[in-house]
């Protein structure tokens, strides 16, 4: 192979419209282009002039798959702002709520996107003939995640029910120990989708990575905790704009974050595995070695069994928090608007989401700044793709191209979240 | 008619934020019932495969934003026997048709450091702007049941049952006590277009127009209300501008209320 050409026009099982290109000169990689076509949407435009109550709901509107994380990043960004501190029964619903969208989102990619690619199918529908008790499982195991959304936010796209300071209306009791059951056969299934994904053939590969996630001092972190990595970053989320930039490159039409003067980075179910292992459960923990699969991992397409792992980790979670649920005495707590500025990251199931808003004395969004995760992941998105294209030269073309899409989809890349705030620049 | 193959059925994106695509693959229990009446043609966040149209059933998600889309669309309709709009960045505009009251190079400059370079059209326009459509399915996310019924109608040739009665209605039929005429939280439902089953009010808050406006809304004599209740003309455009604030109705009130 010495000129060689690996295009995917249009990327499948991707949320969101982007392609991939990758040319190879004399034997050597010489452009890769993770394109992305997606129109802009200028949230961070519209968000300005609107009332702070606001943000929850139209932020929701990025992305389908992960709302809650839009929804999240900004009621704590914004209460961050305004001094207030949401605790107690109330903080643990929002992570109820956030541990619902872990389980859907993740169980959509594990079974619906992902597994297609290492079992040879164009789609889960395809599986469904061979792998029937699988994919019927995972969809079981995604309306869990669902139905968690349905109960505490109304509905699972777009909820309804988040506000800054709390909720609108707060679930009954019933209405949470209801999913006891199905949490604990979500928990067997989950486990069963560890040792399932741990079984397929993942391509030998592994790169040295700079994680990024949070880190809380005694939880797996969802809603809150200090920015960390792997080789050395530890900071507040009012710092994030110090440490990460975003570059415009010309080659690639998107605005791309990068840890300033080290470059890439990854974020996501892998960085936050690697990084809070140890706040994992003992029967995740206990189960991630019995299947050999321990920090560091670094080989990006073993996130699958991560998601698995995190997915068992959020249906245990989630039963914690409905088992000690009380519910408070007030849907949330009084927020008063004062002029400032407030940070907001939290953790994405495709990884970290940061939120600045600078609020007015009236309440008004005067600037705001979302960075998501798929942007984040973007660099790291094409590095990969360099360096496993000479890595699997001797892969017919079609084969390649397949193994290039697949190592996309490890990042579970949220293309239309990604590309609200990314320009489509042609190069200068 | 005798189906002697499965009709195609085609999922195309837009502007969007691909939620209401999302929801086929939402309908756990249903999901692979329908995979078993249609053929599955286009639907890339889903499959890898793409058949060649013509496609039976197009359903369409996002809202027109920049020239190449407003050209796809044309090509999307000619592969297309029915065509289906679903949610309301294709039905209205979204949310990003806020664009379409502010100068979209302004807003390009807030967003992007190279906004002279960035490819939109100056408004989000929806789809029946464009090309004929042939049903509407509304909501910011659509109703995952809705839309299996809409297509469900069109597999056996038949009207969708969707009902096109407010909000108000919903609610009245769930035996929700109407919080306008009560604690007066600024509510959308008497204007909104039914689907979500009045799931705001069930959650304690006021309707914000995700459906849209329904048939003959009479708006004004909402702000009206609303207006003696307090709400000040700045509150009262906002509450018109959300994700279908391009929505004729919604669009006329909004305006009505600008300084």
């Amino acid at each position: 192979m010495k000129n060689r050409s690996i295009k995917v026009p249009y990327l499948a099982r991707v949320e969101g419209e982007g392609a991939i290109q990758v040319r190879v000169r004399e034997g050597a990689v010489k452009d890769v282009k993770f394109k992305i076509f997606e129109p802009p949407r200028f949230f961070e435009a519209f968000l300005r002039g609107r009332h702070y109550s606001e943000a929850p709901d139209i932020t929701a509107r990025i992305c389908g798959i992960c709302p809650v994380a839009y929804q999240m990043s900004a009621v704590h960004a914004i209460e961050g702002a305004f001094g207030a501190r949401v605790d107690g029964p109330l903080r643990d619903l929002r992570r109820l709520l956030y541990c619902g969208e872990w389980i859907e989102s993740h169980a959509l990619h594990i079974y619906l996107l992902h597994a297609p690619d290492f079992l040879g199918y164009e789609d889960a529908i395809r599986m469904a003939k061979d792998y029937p008790n699988e994919v019927r499982d995972g969809l079981q195991l995604k309306k869990v995640g669902n139905d968690l959304m349905n109960v505490l936010g109304g509905r699972e796209i777009h909820p309804i029910n988040v506000k800054v300071g709390g909720f609108y209306r707060l679930p009954k009791k019933e209405e949470l120990t209801e999913l006891i059951d199905r949490l604990e056969w979500a928990i067997d299934v989950s486990a069963k989708t560890v040792r399932w994904t741990s079984t397929l053939n993942f391509p030998e590969y592994e790169y040295d990575y700079e994680f990024v996630a949070l880190r809380h001092p005694s939880e797996y972190p969802l809603n809150e905790g200090r920015i960390v990595s792997n080789k050395g970053l530890n900071i507040d989320a009012s710092e994030y704009e110090k440490h990460f930039a975003e570059e415009h490159v010309g080659h690639s039409n998107a605005l791309q974050s990068v840890l300033k003067d080290r470059g890439a980075y990854v974020v996501g179910p892998i960085a936050r595995f690697h990084l809070n292992f140890d706040r994992l459960t003992s029967r995740v923990r206990a189960l991630a070695e019995e299947i050999g699969l321990t920090p560091p991992c670094t080989n990006p397409f073993k996130s699958i069994v991560i998601r698995a792992l995190e997915t068992m980790y959020a249906c245990e979670e989630a039963l914690r928090i409905i088992r000690s649920y009380e519910p408070p005495e007030q849907p949330a707590m009084p927020v008063h608007a004062r002029a400032s500025t407030g940070y907001g990251c939290t953790e994405a199931p495709r990884g970290i989401l940061y939120h600045r808003y600078t609020v007015g004395v009236d309440g008004t969004i005067r600037e705001a700044r979302i960075v998501p995760p798929t942007a984040q992941n973007q660099k790291s998105i094409e590095g990969d793709l360099a360096r496993l294209v000479p890595a699997f030269a001797s892969l017919p073309t079609e084969q390649l191209t397949h193994r290039c899409e697949q190592a996309v989809r490890n990042y579970d890349p949220c293309i239309s979240c990604a590309t609200h705030f990314l320009t489509l620049v042609n190069e200068a | 008619m005798k189906q002697q193959r499965k009709p195609k059925l085609a999922v195309w994106k837009f502007a969007s934020c691909d939620g209401c695509q999302l929801s086929l693959l939402d309908c756990e229990d249903e999901l692979l019932a329908v995979a078993g009446e249609v053929e599955i043609a286009n639907f890339p966040e889903a499959s890898r495969a793409v058949a060649r149209g013509p496609y039976d059933i197009s359903l369409v998600e996002g809202s027109i934003t920049t020239p190449h889309d407003a050209e796809r669309i044309h090509q999307v309709r000619r592969a297309s026997k029915v065509l289906i709009t679903i949610g309301a960045c294709a039905t209205a505009g979204g949310i990003q048709a806020l664009r379409n009251f502010k100068d979209v190079r302004e807003f390009a400059s807030i967003v992007y450091a190279n906004p002279a370079t960035i490819e939109a059209l100056a408004k989000s326009t929806p789809i029946a702007d464009h090309v004929f459509v042939d049903f509407q399915l509304r909501g910011c996310p659509i109703n995952k049941y809705q839309l299996l019924e809409v297509l469900s109608a069109y597999l056996h040739g038949r009207k969708p049952n969707i009902p096109n009665m407010s909000v108000c209605v919903e609610c009245k039929q769930r035996g929700i006590v109407c919080g306008l005429v009560t604690h007066g939280p600024p509510c959308l439902g008497p204007v909104t277009h039914a689907g979500c089953g009045a799931l705001c009010p069930s959650y304690h808050r006021g309707c914000f127009g995700c459906y849209g406006p329904k048939e003959a809304a009479n708006t004004g004599s909402l702000s009206a209300w609303w207006a003696g209740k307090g709400m000040t003309e700045r509150e009262l455009l906002w509450n018109y501008r959300n994700f279908n604030a391009y929505a004729e109705a919604f669009r006329k009130e909004s305006e009505a209320h600008e300084e």
